[in-house]
């Protein structure tokens, strides 16, 4: 019994051991940085509230050029059309759901918004003070008679 | 004692200096203890003492600004729900006691019960926050301090405008520290018993309606 015991404990002091060797490693994936330590990622901040982005390819949904922090799409709830609704974005000045925002998957347009474009930040994403990790060299496809 | 006979009025005379002066401990004795079973329940910790609120609200709290924040300045139970002058606190102190009677009923002892109820719960609180102006918001937000250079574009823009119109915070901040109950925005199919929510162009009327039902 003594034995068993001795063998467990020396096989998990290996194991963990080895665990420990492997959190050391750089991962050169994201440019040499250390993935031990508290995550950066959280000291990024949200973006100040700014006019429209502009869009970086066609048919790219528009980002979200303001901070969402405690905006919540619940069940009940959905914060984004509290503004952005076309009954509301006169008065508070939010660019309108798009037309197409109303066809469902049928095409068939509706007088409401179709359920499936509920959840807005799926598409619509807000903008974090993160610079680019490696840099980036995208080019959008020409536009028609371009 | 004697030369101080004359100057006592006749009902001290009556009842005795000993007396009076006890009465008047008593009175210290009783106000203080009002007062301290007054502060006593106007404590966050009162509050959620009762699982009705620590289990639903409390929790939908702890996701906010007035809960957790970069300074760390809280806005706890009372400081929204409670006003703070005398007369308005005394008034709905007692209202409180309706609460306290469903709370023997078990009016919404489960989220289930809870959530069935959030419509009318929610509006009972906007007609009560739209009838005095949002007087615990303006405790501490004040129009008159804000410094619309400090607040972002969208709230530079539509504070001083909805100033302008007479609205009130409330009129636009509902949900701030509670989940919203279903709102009819507009999106698939109406959802059953879904409030329409008022941005202060029709107060009264979404209330109305609720009484109606």
């Amino acid at each position: 019994m003594r034995l068993i015991t001795a063998l467990a404990l020396a096989a998990s002091l290996l194991l963990g051991g080895v665990g420990g060797v492997g959190a050391q490693e750089r991962v050169n994936e994201i440019g040499n940085v250390s993935i031990e330590g508290n995550s950066k990622v959280d000291m990024f901040r949200p973006e100040k509230d700014k006019e429209s982005i502009p869009r970086n390819f066609q048919k790219q949904p528009p980002l979200i050029p303001h901070s969402v922090k405690g905006y919540n799409i619940t069940q009940n709830f959905n914060k984004c059309m509290d503004c952005h609704s076309k009954e509301r974005a006169e008065e508070t000045g939010a660019t309108k759901v798009a037309k197409s925002h109303y066809l469902d998957r049928e095409d068939k347009k509706h007088s409401n918004i179709s359920p499936r474009r509920y959840f807005c930040m799926q598409c619509h994403v807000p903008q974090f003070d993160a610079k680019p990790l490696v840099e980036n060299t995208y080019k959008p496809a020409a536009k028609k008679g371009e | 004692m004697m030369s101080l006979d004359k100057y006592l009025p006749t009902w001290v005379k009556r009842i005795g200096l000993v007396s009076a002066l006890l009465l008047f401990v008593a009175g210290i004795v009783f106000w203080g203890g009002f007062n301290w079973a007054l502060e006593a329940t106007n404590k966050e910790s009162f509050c959620i003492s009762c699982h009705e609120m620590e289990e639903n609200v409390f929790k939908e709290y702890q996701n906010t600004v007035h809960y957790t924040n970069r300074t760390g300045v809280r806005a706890t139970c009372p400081d929204c729900h409670v006003p703070k002058e005398w007369g308005p606190k005394m008034i709905r102190k007692i209202q409180a006691s309706n609460e306290v009677l469903h709370k023997i009923l078990g009016t919404i002892d489960t989220p289930e019960k809870f959530n069935a109820k959030r419509g009318q719960l929610a509006q009972n609180e906007w007609k009560r926050m739209k009838a005095n102006d949002s007087q615990e918001c303006r405790n501490c937000h004040r129009y008159d301090y804000m410094d619309y250079t400090e607040q972002g574009n969208r709230a530079a823009r539509m504070h001083p405008q909805a100033f302008t119109e007479g609205k009130t915070c409330i009129d636009c901040h509902k949900g701030i520290a509670h989940q919203l109950p279903a709102i009819d925005q507009h999106i698939g199919k109406q959802n059953e018993g879904a409030v329409a929510i008022s941005h202060g162009e029709k107060p009264a009327e979404p209330a109305e309606a609720a009484d109606k039902k």
